[in-house]
């Protein structure tokens, strides 16, 4: 489980991120919602080490990120951040196999070879493993990043924005994916997410930030409501149950 | 602001005209005509005058390049300008030995202003427009230019004196050598005229088409404008680096932006800094001189660094 | 052509250039003449190493392809520190003084100098890389400026003595010296060696790398130092040459095409290798020491990295 206990981030005198206490439940997918500004990148960044935290303690499996050493927290967590842009020119498969970079140290092993081909698999990127990344479209290449991620096969994974750019058929599919992640294969998954209705479709937990700070957190049922996003988003969202989903209808 | 900037300005243009070797007193100005009066004229007046012009012409032609660029970082010393004006320099002096000084601010002119738009084209290229990796990049494009200087002034034998001429140094300013300075002032005018034309070319080629600007022509009188005045003030003092680049950060951090308010102040408070540079320079070794281009050149990378450091802080 | 036969028709010829270089014109006098060109390029390959494997790791670090360790302003702080012995000591000095004593002194200034700009960097977090390197290019002009003020001041016969110092030379490079700086180089291979797994992860970028669970302050902290020291331990050995590592760099990124350091570093070693014995060749055979080294190399380093700016649209 991971745990946030008080944590807090401060850029030049101002809070970002504010007392900040959550747990992250096992098996599941949560999802960070908010508006601009209310820090669930920064907040996810710190989880996964990217930045450090000024205050507050967040635990893994009850020990403190702190004392992990990188390389075995790297077999733990993994986290994708929303712009991926990569200097070098990589193809698929090569960058699927950085995945395993924590267990083999660049040296990959049967086993390592048999993770990777399986995370392409997975992300139906066979057909174009020895194509550059460059020659990719955009939902491609996300795909390719998300194969990394699975090839690193750790317990939490952590996503920033996995459907920014995206279409909506590419967008689903990402979506789908993550789902089958924590159904299949027991992952633990947590995403920031600005369309509150993928959110509402395909998590079971939803954390809403405003400011800095948690305003809501519970399951999806207990978030998708109007009072609740009132609070947040500081407008009036009527929610209606479509096809067993509920869904805001928030564009008049 | 303004005010005291303008006092400060007089007094000390009164102070520089009394500072030197030789010694004036007041009593020996009430004689007209006299010995003193002569060195005023020959020497201290012509001096005065191009430190006024090139103090304020430096800084005004970083304001525009600040501008047209959107990057505060972004001057003479930091685009490659300067370094292909001293190239150019070392090329008259190859090949037109014996040429007037406005052959050599022509020749200087055309490869200043060749070195800047490549170094503008160099910008269209960098995807990362960091506001700390362009300035990086005219720097080591401005590197490269002066080993191209120093691949010929090695061959040639002229290192030294190379070195010599780029080290920005009023002292040697005198009547009949320091006139080609004028160019620079109706410069300064047309800059003013297109000032809010620059802002708005700033914005971008797209954003100022739409506003009905003709982008190529503006951005091209700015870069003409950058590089005439950076040649004819390497050819006649030296280079004095990081003055375009201070001033007006300076300026803006007190006044915000607003191109054609802030010039005048720019103008002003570029004066007035070289002047205080070159008198400091000129009694802090009293008799002998510290050449400006080491003055500016340590007290401007000195505050290059504090804005730099003060950026961090407030960006985030 | 697969990497593997590309690197071994570099390795081909970097033979036939050893061999050309030590047997033209010998004209009999074996046992004057293989000692003395085996030392020159001993120094090359010493140099040559250095600066291309700490360049493509420094380009690594940064996640830049224009950039060169160099432009933290080492060169520059080089030239400072040798023009301050000729200022303070006279030329008879530089050229007298013990060397070890000269070279062990340059080296470890240079490096106590960066050491200072990194804890600069790395006390803060968030700060950019960029950052890091304006600052120390910003150093590099203080120094410049210094430089160039004190070189104004010597008469011209101690100038020719610092000026032998300003371009890199192969010509007479010191035994002890030589030793001296194989034994270090040798050592902070050794040392940089438990590193080498790491680039392949640190060019993905910081997020990938931490991600990936490298300890990425505590590594590249450790890979900055290597690469001051290496470049330190080449500039006091021959003089700066500021360019050769941007242009072996990217010559190899080009020629070998992927994005493995092994293959890399090995790639560009054997083409800075090659570019400084062929060009030694050049500068002894058909220029006839009419131009040093180091500035064809930073001349056609330079145009070269102008070219690939503009010839390739690519972000940096």
């Amino acid at each position: 489980m991971v745990k946030v206990r008080g944590v807090s981030k401060q850029y030049g005198g101002k809070k970002v991120i504010d007392n900040v206490s959550l747990d992250i439940a096992k098996g599941k997918i949560t999802s960070f919602i908010g508006p601009n500004g209310a820090g669930k990148s920064t907040l996810m960044s710190m989880i996964s080490r990217l930045i450090a935290k000024d205050e507050g303690d967040i635990l893994i499996e009850d020990r403190e990120i702190g004392k992990w050493k990188s390389n075995d927290l790297a077999k733990k967590i993994s986290i994708l951040k929303q712009s991926n842009h990569i200097n070098i020119r990589l193809t698929v498969k090569d960058l699927v196999n950085f995945g395993r970079f924590p267990y083999s140290q660049g040296r990959l092993t049967k086993e390592d070879e048999a993770h990777v081909r399986e995370a392409i698999r997975y992300m139906d990127l066979e057909p174009m493993q020895h194509k550059f990344l460059d020659e990719l479209s955009g939902g491609q290449k996300q795909r390719a990043f998300i194969a990394m991620v699975i090839a690193q096969d750790t317990e939490y994974v952590l996503l920033d924005e996995p459907l920014n750019n995206l279409d909506m058929k590419h967008s689903v599919q990402i979506m789908k994916v993550l789902r089958r992640l924590v159904d299949e294969l027991g992952k633990t998954v947590v995403l920031v997410i600005h369309d509150i209705n993928f959110a509402s479709c395909y998590s079971d937990y939803i954390v809403a930030l405003k400011d800095g700070a948690v305003v809501k957190e519970g399951t999806t049922e207990e978030i998708m409501d109007t009072a609740v996003l009132r609070e947040v988003y500081d407008m009036e969202i009527p929610v209606q149950d479509i096809g067993g989903n509920k869904i805001c209808v928030y564009f008049a | 602001m303004k005010r005291i900037l303008a006092s400060l300005l007089i007094l000390l243009s009164i102070a520089s005209l009394f500072i030197g070797a030789q010694r004036i007193s007041f009593a020996e100005l009430l004689q007209f005509g006299g010995e003193a009066w002569e060195l005023i004229w020959i020497s201290r007046i012509p001096r005065l005058v191009s430190i006024l012009i090139a103090g304020a012409s430096m800084s005004i032609v970083g304001l525009i390049m600040q501008q047209l660029t959107r990057n505060k970082f972004v001057s003479p010393t930091t685009a490659g300008t300067l370094d292909s004006a001293s190239f150019g320099i070392m090329v008259s002096l190859l090949v037109f030995t014996s040429a007037g000084p406005l052959v050599k601010i022509a020749v200087a002119f055309v490869f200043s202003l060749a070195g800047t738009f490549i170094f503008m084209k160099i910008l269209d290229r960098v995807r990362y427009k960091d506001t700390i990796f362009i300035p990086l990049v005219g720097l080591m494009f401005g590197g490269i230019v002066e080993s191209a200087t120093t691949f010929f002034a090695y061959k040639y034998n002229l290192i030294q004196s190379m070195s010599a001429w780029l080290n920005g140094d009023f002292s040697m300013i005198m009547q009949g050598r320091y006139e080609m300075l004028y160019i620079s002032v109706p410069m300064v005018i047309v800059a003013y005229v297109f000032a809010n034309k620059f802002t708005v070319a700033g914005m971008g080629e797209e954003f100022s088409v739409n506003l009905g600007l003709n982008y190529r022509q503006v951005v091209n009188v700015g870069l003409v404008l950058a590089a005439l005045v950076t040649s004819v003030i390497v050819l006649t003092v030296g280079s004095i680096p990081f003055l375009g680049l201070i001033i007006p950060n300076l300026v803006t951090m007190y006044r915000g932006d607003n191109l054609k308010e802030n010039l005048p102040h720019t103008a002003l408070l570029g004066a007035v800094f070289v002047l205080a540079c070159d008198i400091l320079g000129r009694v802090i070794i009293y008799p002998y001189e510290v050449p400006i281009g080491l003055t500016v050149g340590v007290i401007g990378s000195g505050i290059f660094l504090y804005l730099l450091m003060r950026r961090r802080t407030y960006e985030q | 052509m697969s990497n593997r036969t590309k690197l071994w028709l570099l390795a081909g010829i970097a033979v036939l250039l050893t061999v050309v270089f030590m047997t033209i014109d010998a004209g009999g006098h074996w046992d004057y003449i293989l000692p003395r060109r085996g030392k020159k390029l001993i120094a090359i390959l010493l140099t040559g190493t250095a600066i291309a494997f700490s360049t493509v790791v420094f380009q690594t670090i940064t996640n830049n392809r224009i950039l060169t360790p160099s432009i933290i302003g080492l060169d520059w702080l080089y030239m400072l520190l040798q023009t301050l012995i000729v200022f303070l000591l006279g030329g008879a000095t530089l050229t007298l003084m013990n060397q070890n004593l000269r070279f062990v002194g340059t080296v470890a200034l240079m490096v106590v100098f960066s050491l200072l700009l990194y804890r600069l960097l790395f006390k803060k977090e968030g700060r950019n890389i960029y950052h890091l390197l304006l600052i120390g290019l910003i150093f590099g002009t203080f120094f410049n400026s210094v430089t160039s003020f004190m070189q104004k001041l010597l008469d011209p016969n101690e100038f020719m003595v610092v000026q032998d110092k300003m371009f890199a030379s192969f010509n007479n490079v010191n035994s002890d010296l030589l030793l001296l700086s194989a034994v270090g180089v040798v050592l902070t291979g050794i040392y940089f060696a438990g590193f080498t797994k790491y680039l392949d992860v640190l060019a993905l970028g910081r997020d990938h790398a931490v991600n990936l669970g490298i300890s990425y302050e505590y590594v590249v902290k450790r890979m900055l130092i290597v690469v001051t020291v290496l470049i330190s331990i080449s500039t006091a050995l021959v003089g700066p040459i500021t360019f050769l590592g941007l242009l072996v760099a990217n010559v190899a990124y080009q020629f070998l095409n992927t994005f493995r350091h092994k293959t890399l570093i090995l790639g560009a070693s054997l083409i800075s290798y090659i570019a400084l014995a062929g060009g030694q060749l050049l500068v002894e055979r058909v220029f006839t020491f009419s131009t040093s080294l180091s500035v064809i190399i930073n001349f056609i380093g330079g145009v070269y990295f102008i070219y690939l700016l503009l010839k390739e649209n690519k972000s940096w």
